[in-house]
């Protein structure tokens, strides 16, 4: 039941894009609380009715009133659709009271060991399925070059989020500013290559290292600040690196961007439609085709992604990885012990901003096209929005959360101007029902016996 | 008796008009247990987070005669005092709770693995140097955590262990920093009495090793029976110093915990050094 209601409801309160419902906020009767002491079937009646309202007050402007282009041609006028409206907040009163009936309910979540030890015997296989289905879903038959380049998407915003993690999942620094990197990562490679000629092969470790550098320079000014406040400073952070491309016409070509970026090689052998002498199909004797430079493209990410996930994986293991968690555990704690916790906080910033950068670089190369309009707060909230749903610190998390956001974003393509309103539910959903996000619970580093997850009810989410 | 390993002069802390702590000398011994004992609000965790470099004292200095020689602790950052070999608890245990017993200990050992990475490059890469570092990391771990009766939860999440194994875990992680200076603020808080007698064993065990000790405790059976010198303070000024005995009959202290007559509000007798140490004895 709750499965269909709360996606429609939540996606109802988040519809107006961005504003946190004000409905939401209290209205969720988390178990016990005050509401436990009023009759379940009034307290949710009660409820319902709240977020009816809510949705009145939204759907009234949002959809019951429509201006058209009138039948002449000429002027606008109104229409309105109070029947829509009507069904609309009908629907999230229904759906508002089942679902406060079912949480006021239901039984006491009793554990079941025997289910949860299935899950985590699945899930051993999960990763290792989802990393060969990668490596052949080229060669998979039914692939199309839409297909691919969807691929392409997805991975990048693995990447993204498997470097945001790194801040936020295991340094535990709240960062809303990443996609600050990922422009210095582009324009980076944009400017170095289409200014001196530089192949990206040469401009991809520049553009992480410049990356880094912006990274080091965020994080010595945030290095005092905690949660909220770390939050607005990465915030603005993130504004200014657009802003400043926006206006530093000179050198970024201001709000027209930089074209003509040129594409990667294989091993100096070029992706030229024709086929010409020298180039990739010419050398390997092949059919000249315009999806061998996408299918390159999707493995070139894919072997970023998965560098970032090696080197995410290793670190994790090593003294600084630790030092990250620690620090995300307990601050004071780690500088009792030695820990120097400002070069601990700056190297999670550069490594994760490195990251960044890299995935910046092959977004340029990929669109061959580079401007500001790419490097919104919006895509910011999308990695962060991976990186959460997916729980904090997993690397199978953020990935099949990139999947299942990313995916679904275009898998709901069809729906329209109803799409924003599903994916904000299908957001919502995942963290109603798994709010530690959809792989909470943390492997450690290091066992002296056998290695059991943390659960995540214990693992601390960071202080900013 | 060796020379002191903590010398604290003189040792001034104002937060803005108030002052906490108003010019306390004391030194801590080498190779002893050293006590801080007074009153509520007496000054005594303002002290241990000045040694310990959670705040910067107003005046006065603190001198570490650790294996480095003397360092000037109150010139220190907050890390680089547990580097010189100052290690310490906190009365409200922090611990890493979402990470494993043994994760926690190896934190701690956080600047001897880090230069055995080579800059984290050698570590990413897997070089052999590193593992055996993190092999001599985990032995050590290991002994701490078969001193505090540890080792089979070694891979639980420290949130997850009662309060009394998480106390002994906070004392096992820092001793695995290899500090020539404990300090402990309150460890026998919350304790039940079984569990503070086998906390004062251990704390005799690390005075055993080579590990100079300095307590901040309530508990006054504890700190009699394991002390082997008591400092007390008193509204931020040290009013006695000596052996547990002889404080225990300085009428300054009694003074001190009773009142002197014009305060109404009189302490619980257990407060009192003299009436706790009996009832434990």
């Amino acid at each position: 039941m709750s499965g269909t209601a709360t996606p429609r409801e939540g996606g109802a309160a988040r519809a107006d894009d961005g504003v946190p419902a004000p409905g939401e906020a209290g209205g969720i009767p988390r178990g016990p609380g005050p509401a436990a002491a009023r009759p379940p079937l009034v307290a949710a009646l009660r409820d319902a009715g709240l977020a009816a309202l809510v949705a009145a007050a939204l759907f009234v402007p949002m959809v019951g009133l429509r201006t058209d282009v009138g039948p002449s041609g000429g002027g606008l006028f109104i229409r309105t659709r109070w029947a829509d409206v009507a069904i609309l907040v009908a629907l999230v009163f229904g759906l508002r009271l089942a679902v406060g009936l079912w949480t006021a309910l239901r039984p006491a979540p009793v554990a079941r060991p025997g289910r949860a030890a299935l899950l985590a015997r699945v899930g051993v296989f999960v990763a290792p399925a989802l990393l060969v289905f990668a490596l052949v879903f080229p060669a998979l038959p039914g692939t199309t070059r839409y297909g691919l380049d969807l691929g392409i998407l997805v991975l990048t915003y693995v990447m993204l989020g498997w470097g945001l993690n790194i801040v936020v999942g295991l340094a535990g620094l709240l960062d809303l500013g990443y996609v600050a990197f990922y422009a210095v990562g582009a324009y980076a490679y944009a400017l170095l290559s289409t200014t001196f000629g530089l192949s990206f092969w040469v401009c991809l470790p520049l553009a992480g290292v410049l990356a880094a550098f912006w990274g080091v320079l965020l994080g010595f000014p945030v290095l005092r600040l905690r949660g909220d406040y770390l939050a607005i400073v990465t915030l603005a952070f993130g504004e200014i690196i657009r802003i400043l491309l926006i206006n530093w016409v000179s050198l970024t070509g201001g709000p027209n961007g930089i074209s003509g970026i040129p594409r990667p090689s294989f091993f100096g052998l070029g992706f030229s439609a024709g086929g010409g002498p020298g180039s990739f199909s010419d050398f390997f004797g092949l059919e000249p085709s315009p999806t061998h430079r996408v299918v390159f493209l999707y493995y070139l990410i894919l072997a970023l992604a998965l560098l970032t996930n090696l080197v995410t994986i290793r670190l994790r293991r090593q003294p600084l990885g630790r030092a990250w968690e620690a620090l995300r555990e307990d601050e004071i704690a780690c500088r009792a012990l030695g820990i120097n916790v400002t070069n601990t906080k700056l190297t999670a910033f550069a490594i994760g901003a490195m990251f960044g950068g890299f995935a910046g670089a092959f977004f340029a190369t990929r669109q061959a096209f580079v401007s500001p309009e790419s490097f919104t707060f919006i895509e910011s909230a999308i990695i962060l929005a991976i990186v959460v749903l997916g729980g904090l610190g997993s690397q199978l998390g953020v990935a099949l959360a990139a999947v299942v956001l990313i995916g679904g974003f275009e898998a709901f393509r069809d729906l329209e101007e109803y799409r924003m309103l599903v994916f904000g539910g299908v957001m919502v959903a995942i963290m109603v029902l798994r709010p530690r996000g959809l792989v909470s619970s943390r492997t450690p580093s290091v066992a002296l016996g056998k290695r059991r997850a943390v659960s995540g009810d214990l693992v601390g989410q960071g202080h900013g | 008796m060796s020379g002191p390993i903590l010398e604290v002069r003189d040792l001034v802390m104002r937060f803005g008009g108030l002052t906490a702590v108003g010019g306390v000398s004391f030194a801590a011994a080498a190779g002893e247990i050293t006590a801080v004992i007074g009153p509520n609000g007496a000054g005594k965790t303002t002290v241990f987070n000045l040694i310990t470099g959670f705040y910067r004292p107003s005046g006065g200095e603190i001198v570490l005669n650790g294996p480095a020689g003397a360092r000037a602790l109150h010139r220190m950052p907050g890390h680089g005092i547990a580097r010189a070999g100052v290690a310490r608890t906190f009365q409200n245990i922090r611990l890493f709770p979402g990470m494993t017993v043994l994760e926690n200990l190896l934190v701690a050992q956080h600047n001897r693995l880090q230069a055995a990475t080579g800059f984290g490059i050698g570590a990413v890469l897997g070089l052999s140097g590193y593992r055996a570092a993190e092999r001599e990391a985990v032995a050590l771990a290991r002994r701490w955590l078969e001193a505090t009766r540890l080792v089979e939860r070694a891979d639980d999440a420290a949130g997850a262990l009662p309060y009394g194994a998480q106390r002994r875990l906070e004392i096992a992680r820092a001793m695995c920093t290899g500090p020539a200076l404990l300090c402990l603020d309150e460890p026998a808080a919350g304790l039940n009495p079984r569990e503070s007698e086998e906390l004062a064993e251990l704390i005799r065990l690390i005075r055993g090793q080579g590990t100079s000790v300095l307590l901040i405790e309530h508990d006054m059976g504890v700190v009699m029976r394991i002390s082997d010198r008591v400092v007390v303070l008193d509204h931020g000024l040290k009013i006695a110093d000596g052996t547990p005995a002889a404080v225990r009959a300085d009428p300054a202290v009694i003074a001190a915990y009773l009142g002197t007559g014009d305060e109404d509000e009189a302490p619980s007798p257990a407060l009192l050094p003299g009436a706790a140490a009996e009832g434990a004895a």
